[in-house]
């Protein structure tokens, strides 16, 4: 009460019209009023931050000397690592490294995955960002990646053929994702408008594709793929598990490509249809040119999220015996000289998702925002 | 302009003619019995109490929304589910809506373009020489290659007019353009569509700008309860209203 | 006054002229629709159909009542590896559904309490929870499971050295032993006064309602109901001589006899599902109420409405209808998450009929079927029960 009097003047101190800026009383401001505000508001909250400030400090030093001041890097065997240190055994990861990420490509022909990897880059940036330059030419390499990208793992065209078998770890994780969602997009596009259109057939088969795929388990899809697909070729007609995994894995995308797409033609002003009508334009004319560049747009960041949800799925094909990063990893702890080495094993392989994960997702946050902040371009 | 020249522009021609027309909105009977006769070079002001189905029967008229009942035929085509027939007369009649629509996604310029490069086949070159000249006409070709989003909703709804009318279209439509707009932007979209009727462009508006109605107007038209109420010519309208309902609404719109 | 000319010169070929007919247009495009769909199921079914006679097998489901001839560590109803494939899949729809309640139920509350945190002002929890809630959500959902199958299996002692909370619950790598509860023959009515505590908290909550319509006086709602519910069957255990009594799980020389255990596989599984749902639950519950405009607050206290109550009955309802949708989709997530059981050996849907039953018959289509069936119709009943929810709560609007 006294510094209230203190420092704020008696009324009618100065002439009207002429009082200047007053800093604020003190303690309205700065770190204590802030902890006070933030850390000790209420008893509950008091509790909370005690609780709390003593489980990020069992947590940080605990898992601190575990992770890396009792850390061994190099090291021949399981056994070898518990000689040196109390720590985590960090030589199954840099023995597996390789693995982890190339699977059982021949190593001859791993420079092939490389660039295929950096060239997704460059298809990536004009896609991802209003700004890149020389957008409009990008995009038709952007376009023909995925041929590109499919000769340069698959091999053909000169380069050796490399069966994909042999596919395994972060590429097999990639190759799944990308597949599935580059090839979900157009036949979710197709079946949202479907799911969208005025006629009750189309609609209803639409609906019921989407609704039945999104009903069961991906886990199940893939089974259908591993056990039961080959039933429904043609007599002689085999594909490889690959083929039959991608098959189902993109079917599953579609369904939710479709529903985000769809969430993005609803959010269309029904003014926008009506003045492409008026105009005269066509069915097909109006979904290119008007409807679908906006909808898609709005739909960007729920197509990043469906992928980084495919992504993370893709780890379900090792059930089926595929070997994705999870599955390759997870293999060497069958290996006796690593036997038992399951937490390093799978923090690594947690750290590779998060790390990937949430860099997508941060992404997809700064698209939802710049799309709030209107359509100012 | 007087209204001695005024109507030397009407033609024996006839634009639009509807017969007997009806519409329902489900059990909903928006519109009732329309007959009305639209001579080339006629400017047309409807208006009447919202929810009196003006929009609707504007809308009719290049088949946003179909009717029941009856005929309507533009330029020379009858509207019915033949979307050949449909395409014509779209090509034929522009509109202007309350809201613009504009799309927000093409630049003004594209946004110009867009219809008589995919719908009329006309070179792109040609098609932006001739928007160009358009923008000029409502006065904003410096803002061609800005998005709609940066626009004033005045300038907004003169891209839409500009848009419109680089379909060259014989009739024009107007759904309440000035009624989404600040105050201080409505005289610069009503001098755009003024300079529009001194070409002598068939035009059909719902609009509540009475001082509009007078000045370029041949014919006012009132509706209330989906019905033509009354039709004259503004001078006649605005001082000697027939019917007790035209009273009422001219009483509320003018005693300001 | 009709001399308008109208263009009918289109006397062209008929087909022609349906197909710029507007109606009839979309007639024969559905048409085809069907027509085309048609054709290729059928070519599935004749692909399908050649190939299993190629190898002998047929289409049909006589094997379900076959033995199954092999076991399951956790069943909810009596079986054995005599009892039929039937009884397998049964075994594994309950032990999805217990996984899936138990699961939503935990990641609910979990999730709720999490989505609070966040939206609290305390710094240190906040970031705290973040941290973990992003992390959590950004590792896929089959590596929490066989990350925490790992740890009950690798990293828990023994059952000889099983950790041993009051000699009642114990915790090993064979699981967690809760006390067996084992009823009396009176504890029949602790049940009925349950229900009966049910029945009257509903009715009173409506006479209080009426009494409050009426006079305005707002009655204990929230105590009656806790006596209701609770204190009544407490009441009723006591006065019937307590016919209720748990019998703690016991250390033998290898193992733990009796109680009641929770296997490490459905630990597990359900660990992971709840913590990993509970993640994407938090997210939902703090956007869902900090999409509420800040101004509906203001307004509620403006009138004069305290804080506690202004959440209750201005926040909750309105963040509830944003809250509700997603929630739904996170339930049916958890649900087919469920099936990553496979990956531990739980026996769930997946596990049973899919997995052991499909390899030992050799009756892929058979099986695949009625997994895909079963999911199917799971999922619809959950979506069914949270529109119809959804539908009661929904926001009239014009």
């Amino acid at each position: 009460m006294s510094t209230a009097t203190d420092t704020v003047p008696a009324s009618g101190a100065y002439e009207p019209g002429s009082h200047p800026d007053l800093a604020p009383p003190p303690g309205t401001t700065g770190p204590i009023r802030w902890m006070k505000d933030n850390l000790f508001s209420s008893p509950l909250s008091t509790v909370l931050t005690l609780i709390s400030v003593y489980i990020v400090y069992t947590v940080v030093t605990s898992a601190g000397s575990w992770l890396v001041l009792d850390a061994v890097i190099s090291a021949d065997s399981r056994e070898a690592c518990q000689a040196i240190d109390s720590g985590a055994c960090w030589a199954v990861i840099v023995s597996r490294f390789n693995l982890s990420i190339y699977g059982f490509y021949p190593d001859a022909e791993r420079w092939r995955l490389n660039l295929a990897f950096i060239l997704l880059f460059v298809a990536l940036g004009p896609i991802l960002f209003d700004n890149f330059p020389a957008r409009k030419h990008m995009m038709k390499f952007s376009m023909a990646y995925p041929v590109i990208a499919y000769f340069l793992v698959v091999g053909g065209m000169g380069l050796e053929p490399v069966s994909t078998h042999l596919f395994g770890g972060v590429m097999l994780t990639l190759v799944i994702g990308l597949t599935g969602i580059t090839c979900s997009l157009p036949i979710g596009i197709l079946l949202a408008l479907g799911r969208y259109s005025k006629l009750p057939v189309m609609r209803m088969v639409c609906t019921m594709f989407i609704e039945f795929i999104r009903g069961v388990p991906l886990i199940a899809l893939l089974f259908v793929a591993s056990v039961m697909l080959n039933y429904f070729l043609p007599p002689g007609v085999e594909f490889d598990l690959l083929f039959r995994v991608l098959i189902m894995v993109t079917f599953f995308a579609s369904a939710y490509m479709a529903e985000v797409i769809r969430g993005g033609l609803q959010s269309m002003p029904k003014g926008q249809f009506e003045a492409a009508d008026a105009m005269g334009l066509t069915y097909w004319q109006a979904m290119r040119l008007i409807i679908l560049p906006q909808a898609l747009k709005v739909s960007i960041p729920g197509i990043v999220n469906t992928f980084i949800g495919l992504y993370k799925d893709t780890t379900l094909v090792l059930i089926i015996g595929l070997l994705d990063v999870l599955g390759i990893m997870r293999s060497s702890l069958a290996d006796p000289k690593w036997n038992g080495l399951a937490h390093e094993v799978y923090l690594y392989t947690a750290i590779f998702f998060f790390i990937s994960c949430f860099a997508m997702s941060r992404y997809s946050l700064y698209l939802e925002r710049k799309l709030h902040t209107g359509h100012k371009r | 302009m007087n209204e001695q020249a005024a109507t030397k522009d009407i033609s024996d021609e006839i634009a639009v003619q509807i017969n007997g027309m009806h519409k329902w909105y489900g059990d909903f009977h928006v519109l009732k019995d329309i007959n009305l006769t639209v001579n080339a070079g006629e400017r047309l002001v409807i208006c009447g109490p919202s929810g009196s189905g003006k929009s609707t029967l504007i809308r009719c008229i290049n088949r946003l929304e179909e009717h029941q009942q009856g005929d309507i035929i533009v330029d020379g085509i009858e509207l019915t589910d033949d979307l050949k027939h449909i395409d014509a007369v779209r090509r034929e009649v522009g509109m202007c809506f309350q809201h613009f629509n504009l799309f927000p996604h093409l630049s003004v310029l594209e946004n110009c373009t867009l219809a008589p490069i995919w719908v009329r086949k006309t070179p792109k070159k040609e098609a932006e020489e001739t928007a160009m000249e358009f923008l000029e006409k409502v006065k904003i070709p410096d803002q061609a290659n800005k998005f709609p989003g940066q626009l004033s909703g005045g300038q907004q709804q003169r891209v839409a007019i500009a848009r419109s009318l680089c379909m060259k279209p014989r009739i024009m439509l107007f759904d309440e353009p000035t009624s989404a707009l600040d105050p201080e932007m409505i005289s610069e979209v009503l001098d755009v569509m003024i300079d529009l009727a001194e070409t002598g462009m068939t035009m059909l508006c719902v609009t509540h700008e009475m001082g509009f109605a007078r000045k370029v107007a041949h014919r006012v038209i009132f509706m209330d309860q989906g019905e033509i109420i009354e039709q004259n010519e503004p001078e006649e309208f605005f001082h000697n209203p027939q019917s007790d309902r035209t009273k009422l609404f001219l009483s509320q719109i003018l005693d300001h | 006054m009709s001399t308008a000319t109208v263009s009918s010169t289109d006397q062209g070929f008929s087909l022609l002229r349906l197909w710029r007919n507007k109606e009839s247009r979309s007639v024969i495009i559905q048409i085809i629709t069907v027509a085309v769909l048609f054709a290729f199921f059928a070519f599935l079914i004749s692909n399908a159909a050649t190939n299993l006679e190629r190898i002998g097998k047929n289409y049909n489901f006589a094997f379900l009542w076959e033995a199954s001839n092999y076991d399951i560590s956790q069943t909810m109803i009596a079986y054995t590896s005599q009892s039929s494939n039937f009884q397998a899949m049964i075994v594994g729809i309950l032990n999805t559904l217990m996984v899936a309640i138990f699961g939503i139920i935990t990641a609910t509350l979990l999730g709720f309490f999490m989505g609070v945190v966040r939206l609290s002002n305390n710094f240190v929890a906040n970031r705290m929870v973040y941290c973990v809630i992003e992390f959590i959500r950004n590792v896929p959902v089959l590596l929490h499971i066989v990350l925490i199958y790992g740890i009950v299996v690798n990293v828990l002692p023994h059952p000889k050295a099983a950790m041993n909370l009051a000699d009642t619950f114990f915790l090993s790598n064979r699981g967690l032993y809760f006390p067996a509860p084992e009823f009396g023959d009176a504890f029949i009515f602790v049940t009925i006064s349950f229900v009966a505590g049910i029945i009257g908290a509903f009715l009173f909550a409506r006479h209080a309602h009426k009494v409050q319509d009426d006079t305005g006086k707002a009655l204990p709602v929230f105590w009656a109901s806790l006596g209701f519910i609770i204190g009544l069957p407490v009441v009723v255990y006591f006065i019937s001589g307590m016919p209720l009594e748990w019998i703690p799980a016991t250390q033998g020389k290898f193992n733990l006899k009796g109680g009641m255990p929770l296997k490490p596989e459905f630990l597990a599984l359900w660990l992971a599902l709840s913590v990993y749902t509970a993640c994407f639950i938090a997210e939902i519950v703090r956007a869902g109420i900090v999409a509420i405009d800040y101004g509906q607050t203001e307004a509620a206290h403006a009138l004069g409405i305290s804080s506690g109550r202004s959440t209750q009955l201005v926040i909750i309802p309105q963040a509830l209808r944003v809250i509700i949708p997603p929630l739904t989709s996170q339930y049916l997530n958890l649900t087919k998450n469920s099936s990553l059981a496979i990956a531990v050996g739980y026996m769930d849907i997946m596990g049973t009929i899919g997995g052991v039953s499909l390899n030992q018959t050799g009756r892929e289509m058979e099986c695949m079927t009625i997994v895909l069936v079963l999911y199917l119709a799971m999922s619809l009943m959950i979506s069914a029960f949270m529109n119809w929810y959804n539908s009661r709560i929904k926001l009239v609007e014009r």
